[in-house]
C-alpha cells in the first residue's frame, strides 16, 4: 500500500520535473525561436503567399498561379535557370576534386604549412566578393587586362577578347571566380576528415604493399564519403545562390547570358519592382535546391 | 644515418620527390589565390598612370597616397565602422541565442525537440534569397530599413549557429550537469557556470564565423542599406566602382580598406575558424 502511494508520489514528482524541464527548455529556446520565426519562417510564408499575387509598388491582387505560368513562358527566366544549372553542374565536381587534391597534399605537410595553405585558399572568401571582383574585373578587362596581355604576348590570341562583354566567354569568367571563392570551406572539411581516417588501416594497407592510389581508394575514400556528400551539398547551394559575383561583374549581361535565377530575382524585385513575380522565382529556386540536395543524398548514401 | 632515423614519418614524407613536386605545384596555385589581395594593396599605392600600364608593374614604382586622400572625401571611415558594428553585434547576438538553443536541443528531453530541430535543419538548405523581398517589407514595417539592424536581425535568425552549437554541446558530459543539479544549482547557473565555459572553443568558432559572414554579406547589405552614410564598406566600394569605374586607384584603396581588417581578423582567429567549420560538419 505504502509502496504504491510512494510510487504515485514519485511518478507525480517526475512528471513535475519533466514539466519543469520542458518549461526551462522552451525558455532557453525562446530567443532563437523568435528570431527564427520572425526572420526566416514568417518571411518564407509571406513569400509563398505573395507569389500568388500581382504584387508591385501600386498593386496587390490575387492572380492564382499566373505568376508561375508566366515564369514558364519567360525566356529570360529559362536562360537564368539554364545558367544556374550550368554553374552548379560545372562547379560541384571541379570544386570537389580540386579541394580533395589540395587537402590530401597539405594534410601530409607539417602543421605550419598546412594551416598556411588552408588560410591561403580561404583568402578569397574572407576578403569578400567586392574586393575580389575589383581585381578580376581588371584581369578580364578588354584593354587594360592582364589576361589579354598574357595571351597575346604568348601568341595565343592575335586580337583582344572582350571577356565580359561576349556571351560565350562571360559565364566562364563567372565560373572561374566562383571557383576561387568556393574551395576554401571544402579544403578545411577534407583536411579535418582526413584526420579522422583510421591510421592503423592506412599503415596496414601500406605494409600489405598497396600503392598510394590503392590505399586512397580503398581505405581513405570510404571514410571521406560523408564529407564528400556534405561538400557536394554546400557547393551546390553556394553555386545556386551565386549572386554578388554576377551583380558586380556583369550585371547578368551581356543579354542575360550570365543571369542566374538569383540575379534575375533581384533584378525583377529591385529594378522593376514586380515583387510577386520575383517571389514566385524564389519558390521555384527553393524547390530546385531541395530537389538537388535530395538527389545528392540518394546518390551518395547508397551504402548506409 | 642517425639523422635519417630521427626524422619523423612526416619529414621523410616531405622529402619524397612526389611531395616536392606537389609542394611546388601547390605554391604556384597558392600564388593565384594570394594575387587578388596582393594586387589591391599594391594597386592602391600606384599612381593612376601606373595602374593602367600594360605590361603591369608587379610592384608600385611611383607610389602615392593620393587615392587614400580621395577615398576619405567619401564617408569611408563611417562605412568601415558600419561594417564592424553590424558584424560585431550580430556576432554577440548569434553567440548568445545559438548557445542557449543549441544547449537545450542537445542536452534536454522535451516534447517538440525533434520537430524544432528538423525545422531548423530544413531551413538551412533554403536559399536566403527566397525570403529577401519579404524581409525588406518586414524591415520597412519595423521602421529599421536603412539601419544596421536590418542586416543584423536576419543574420541572427539564420539557424546555422544553433546547429553548430548543438553539435558542440553534445560533447558536454551529462555528469557535470547532473552534479551541478545535485549541488542545488539552478538552470541558469548551470548554463552560465558549467555549460558556457565548456563551450569556449565553440564560441570562438561561431564568433569568428559569424563576423566574417556578416561582414561579407553583400546581398543583404545591398537590399537593406540605401543612404550613403549608412553603407557598409563592401557596399561603399561597389558604389564607388559604379560611379568611378575607371578610377582603379580609388577603388583599390577602398578595397584595401575593406579587406585588410577582415583578413587580419581571420589570420588571428584562423585556428577557431577551421575548428568550427570542421566540427560543425564532421559530426553532422
Amino acid at each position: 500500500m505504502s509502496t504504491l502511494a510512494d510510487n504515485k508520489k514519485l511518478f507525480a514528482r517526475s512528471r513535475a520535473i519533466q514539466r519543469q524541464q520542458t518549461k526551462v527548455s522552451y525558455l532557453f529556446l525562446l530567443p532563437a525561436l523568435l528570431f527564427f520565426f520572425g526572420f526566416v519562417v514568417f518571411p518564407m510564408i509571406m513569400g509563398i503567399y505573395t507569389s500568388f499575387f500581382n504584387y508591385t509598388m501600386k498593386e496587390f491582387s490575387f492572380i492564382g498561379i499566373r505568376n508561375y505560368i508566366e515564369l514558364f513562358n519567360d525566356s529570360t527566366f529559362g536562360q537564368s535557370v539554364t545558367n544556374t544549372l550550368i554553374i552548379a553542374v560545372a562547379s560541384v565536381p571541379l570544386v570537389m576534386l580540386f579541394s580533395l587534391w589540395v587537402a590530401t597534399v597539405i594534410y601530409q605537410m607539417p602543421v605550419f604549412s598546412r594551416s598556411f595553405f588552408r588560410g591561403v585558399f580561404y583568402l578569397p572568401v574572407v576578403m569578400g566578393s567586392v574586393p575580389v571582383v575589383v581585381v578580376w574585373k581588371w584581369v578580364f578587362h578588354r584593354y587594360h587586362g592582364i589576361l589579354n596581355w598574357t595571351l597575346s604576348s604568348l601568341g595565343i590570341i592575335s586580337e583582344n577578347i572582350n571577356w565580359l562583354g561576349e556571351a560565350q566567354y562571360a559565364i566562364w569568367c563567372v565560373l572561374a571566380i566562383l571557383f576561387t571563392t568556393s574551395i576554401g570551406q571544402p579544403i578545411v572539411l577534407y583536411v579535418a576528415s582526413l584526420g579522422n581516417v583510421d591510421q592503423s588501416q592506412v599503415e596496414a594497407s601500406e605494409v600489405d604493399g598497396c600503392s598510394k592510389w590503392q590505399t586512397f581508394l580503398h581505405v581513405k575514400w570510404p571514410s571521406l564519403l560523408p564529407t564528400t556528400l556534405y561538400v557536394a551539398v554546400i557547393t551546390t547551394i553556394n553555386s545556386f545562390q551565386c549572386f554578388a559575383l554576377i551583380q558586380l561583374l556583369t550585371s547578368g549581361g551581356p543579354d542575360g547570358s550570365t543571369s542566374t535565377v538569383m540575379y534575375y530575382l533581384y533584378d525583377t524585385a529591385f529594378r522593376i519592382y514586380r515583387y510577386g513575380y520575383a517571389n514566385a522565382m524564389g519558390v521555384i529556386l527553393a524547390i530546385i535546391i531541395a530537389a538537388f540536395s535530395a538527389f545528392q543524398f540518394r546518390v551518395m548514401r547508397t551504402d548506409d | 644515418m642517425s639523422t635519417m632515423n630521427t626524422m619523423t614519418r612526416e619529414q621523410r614524407n616531405m622529402r619524397s620527390p612526389y611531395m616536392i613536386a606537389m609542394t611546388i605545384l601547390m605554391v604556384l596555385v597558392a600564388l593565384l589565390f594570394i594575387f587578388p589581395f596582393y594586387w589591391i594593396i599594391t594597386g592602391s599605392f600606384k599612381s593612376s598612370a601606373e595602374i593602367n600600364l600594360i605590361p603591369p608593374h608587379w610592384f608600385p614604382m611611383d607610389s602615392t597616397f593620393a587615392h587614400y586622400e580621395r577615398l576619405f572625401w567619401e564617408p569611408a571611415w563611417q562605412w568601415l565602422f558600419n561594417s564592424a558594428f553590424m558584424s560585431f553585434v550580430a556576432m554577440v547576438l548569434v553567440c548568445i541565442v545559438a548557445s542557449m538553443a543549441g544547449y537545450v536541443l542537445a542536452k534536454k528531453q522535451f516534447p517538440g525537440r525533434l520537430a524544432i530541430f528538423s525545422l531548423l535543419v530544413a531551413a538551412m538548405a533554403l536559399p536566403r534569397q527566397a525570403i529577401l523581398i519579404p524581409l525588406v517589407r518586414i524591415m520597412n514595417t519595423l521602421g529599421i530599413s536603412d539601419t544596421p539592424w536590418a542586416v543584423i536581425l536576419p543574420s541572427v535568425g539564420w539557424p546555422f549557429g544553433i546547429f553548430m552549437m548543438k553539435q558542440f554541446s553534445e560533447g558536454i558530459p551529462g555528469e557535470m550537469m547532473e552534479a551541478a543539479r545535485i549541488d542545488g544549482a539552478g538552470e541558469v547557473y548551470t548554463f552560465l557556470r558549467i555549460v558556457m565555459p565548456m563551450l569556449k572553443p565553440a564560441f570562438g568558432a561561431l564568433a569568428i564565423f559569424t563576423f566574417i559572414i556578416v561582414w561579407n554579406d553583400y546581398m543583404m547589405q545591398l537590399v537593406m542599406l540605401t543612404s550613403r552614410r549608412n553603407l557598409s564598406i563592401a557596399l561603399g566600394i561597389a558604389t564607388l566602382q559604379a560611379e568611378f569605374g575607371i578610377n582603379y586607384g580609388l577603388i583599390m584603396a577602398g578595397a584595401t580598406l575593406g579587406s585588410v581588417p577582415i583578413v587580419l581578423i581571420f589570420i588571428m582567429f584562423q585556428k577557431y575558424f577551421t575548428q568550427g567549420i570542421a566540427l560543425g560538419a564532421v559530426k553532422g
